[in-house]
């Protein structure tokens, strides 16, 4: 267990909620994994950033982040052997979180670099966002209660396991024990804190 | 489409934030990781760090400055200035930058953004474009390159620029308002975001480039006083500006 080194700006008010929670972060050569980690570390848990299967298997949350581009990304996933180690997690029910380009890896499929075979921890597939200015690049809110997070992204989900939409594009999709998210949480100041305290809570 | 940004852009020199007008006459105005927190504190949407002499004295960015905002904000930041490999851009990423403005270098070699794009994403690239008179200029202002911004502006996106940086010299740090004619021209060229900079002065400015943008960088009109940033907001929502709820 860890005590976070300064306390978070724009404290939520819920970062005890992560003391204790050991959450590993993937670090596969595709991921914003620094931020995602501070951000972690902001909310009291004990996050590391790992390549290592048994740390993924072993931890109360795993994260999957990601940002770039899926084909690169899943060779990544891959030749850590992390791919395997999500799929067990999730087979056993344990609490997994993916971010970004981590959601959209979940995915059967995703047709970005002329189609690329994803984890299939969540039905369906990644399209190319096909209206407004691509990227997507900013902060939307997120329905039902319209609280704004940040998102950054030009594909998106098609997937009958979305929980959550923003203007209309899939923000959050749930299959099981996996949750995946488009948004940046850990880009999304005090309303992003107050999400990943709410993931941690039910690690 | 998601909702009008406002980013505050910290000029870094020496480690310093620094601010001029035209480019010119560079004083001091803060610690950069000090006012970041501040300006997030006080709503802003994302933050620039422009370190704008790294081309001219041939100096690598700071890894470590990043590395200090990445673990104190949780907005995101792009970081530009001396950007001139991917190798370069990958570090700062790696450092915690969220994207990478580059800006000279592209002009010279424009192949550059095509490979940022490729290793980081599009998401990741920014193309900062400063322009006076239409005409794109690089190296911190000084050189005026012959190219015609709008053109400019188009041929980064089709390499895989994710978000166009426009800056007009002319109205850099006067505080008259941004160069509306500009930015119309560059956002109706291209399909991905553009961000208007330089000239903001007051609240009808900044909205007047929401309208055409899809961020406003903001530098003169918040530096004296990060907390000016919070009334802005407010005077913004007052002209119909839908901005988000930074509490």
């Amino acid at each position: 267990m860890t005590v976070p080194d300064t306390a978070p700006r724009n404290d939520p008010g819920l970062h005890p909620a992560g003391v204790g929670h050991r959450v590993a972060i993937c670090d596969y050569g595709a991921g914003n994994v620094r931020s995602v980690l501070a951000a972690f570390r902001r909310l009291g848990a004990d996050a590391r950033a790992t390549r290592d299967p048994a740390d993924v298997l072993a931890a109360d949350l795993a994260v999957l982040p990601g940002v770039g581009s899926a084909r690169s990304a899943m060779a990544g996933l891959r030749a850590a052997g992390l791919d395997e180690a999500l799929s067990v997690r999730v087979a056993a029910g344990r609490p997994t979180l993916g971010i970004c380009l981590g959601l959209q890896l979940a995915l059967e499929e995703s047709e970005e670099d002329g189609g690329v075979a994803g984890l299939g921890l969540l039905p369906g597939r990644a399209r190319r966002l096909r209206e407004g200015r691509v990227p997507r690049m900013g902060w939307a809110p997120v329905e039902p209660d319209g609280e704004a997070f940040y998102f950054a992204h030009s594909y998106a989900a098609e997937t009958p396991a979305a929980v959550a939409r923003s203007e209309g594009i899939v923000a959050v999709a749930q299959a099981g024990s996996f949750l995946g998210v488009q948004f940046h949480p850990e880009k999304s100041g005090p309303a992003g804190a107050r999400f990943l305290a709410r993931c941690l809570s039910r690690a | 489409m998601p909702l009008p940004r406002l980013i505050p852009c910290l000029d870094v020199a020496a480690g310093r934030v620094v601010k001029g007008v035209r480019f010119q006459g560079l004083r001091e105005v803060g610690d950069p990781v000090e006012l970041g927190a501040a300006y997030s504190e006080a709503g802003a949407d994302e933050l620039v760090f422009l370190d704008v002499r790294a081309t001219l004295e041939e100096r690598s960015l700071l890894p470590e400055l990043i590395a200090r905002v990445a673990e104190e904000l949780s907005i995101p930041f792009t970081v530009g200035g001396g950007v001139r490999s991917a190798a370069d851009a990958e570090a700062l990423l790696a450092a915690g930058a969220d994207k990478v403005a580059v800006n000279s270098a592209a002009v010279e070699r424009p192949a550059l953004i095509g490979e940022l794009a490729e290793l980081l994403g599009s998401q990741a690239v920014v193309v900062a474009i400063d322009a006076a008179g239409g005409e794109v200029c690089t190296r911190a202002g000084t050189a005026p390159t012959g190219r015609d911004a709008v053109s400019w502006a188009v041929e980064a996106e089709a390499r895989g620029a994710g978000e166009i940086l426009l800056t007009s010299i002319d109205a850099d740090g006067t505080r008259a308002g941004y160069d509306l004619a500009l930015t119309g021209a560059v956002a109706s060229a291209v399909s991905v975001p553009v961000i208007a900079s330089g000239g903001a002065g007051e609240a009808r400015h900044v909205a007047e480039a929401l309208g055409i943008a899809q961020a406003a960088l903001l530098a003169s009109i918040v530096h004296e006083r990060p907390s000016r940033l919070r009334e802005l907001r407010v005077e913004l929502r007052g002209l119909g500006v839908p901005l988000r709820d930074a509490a």
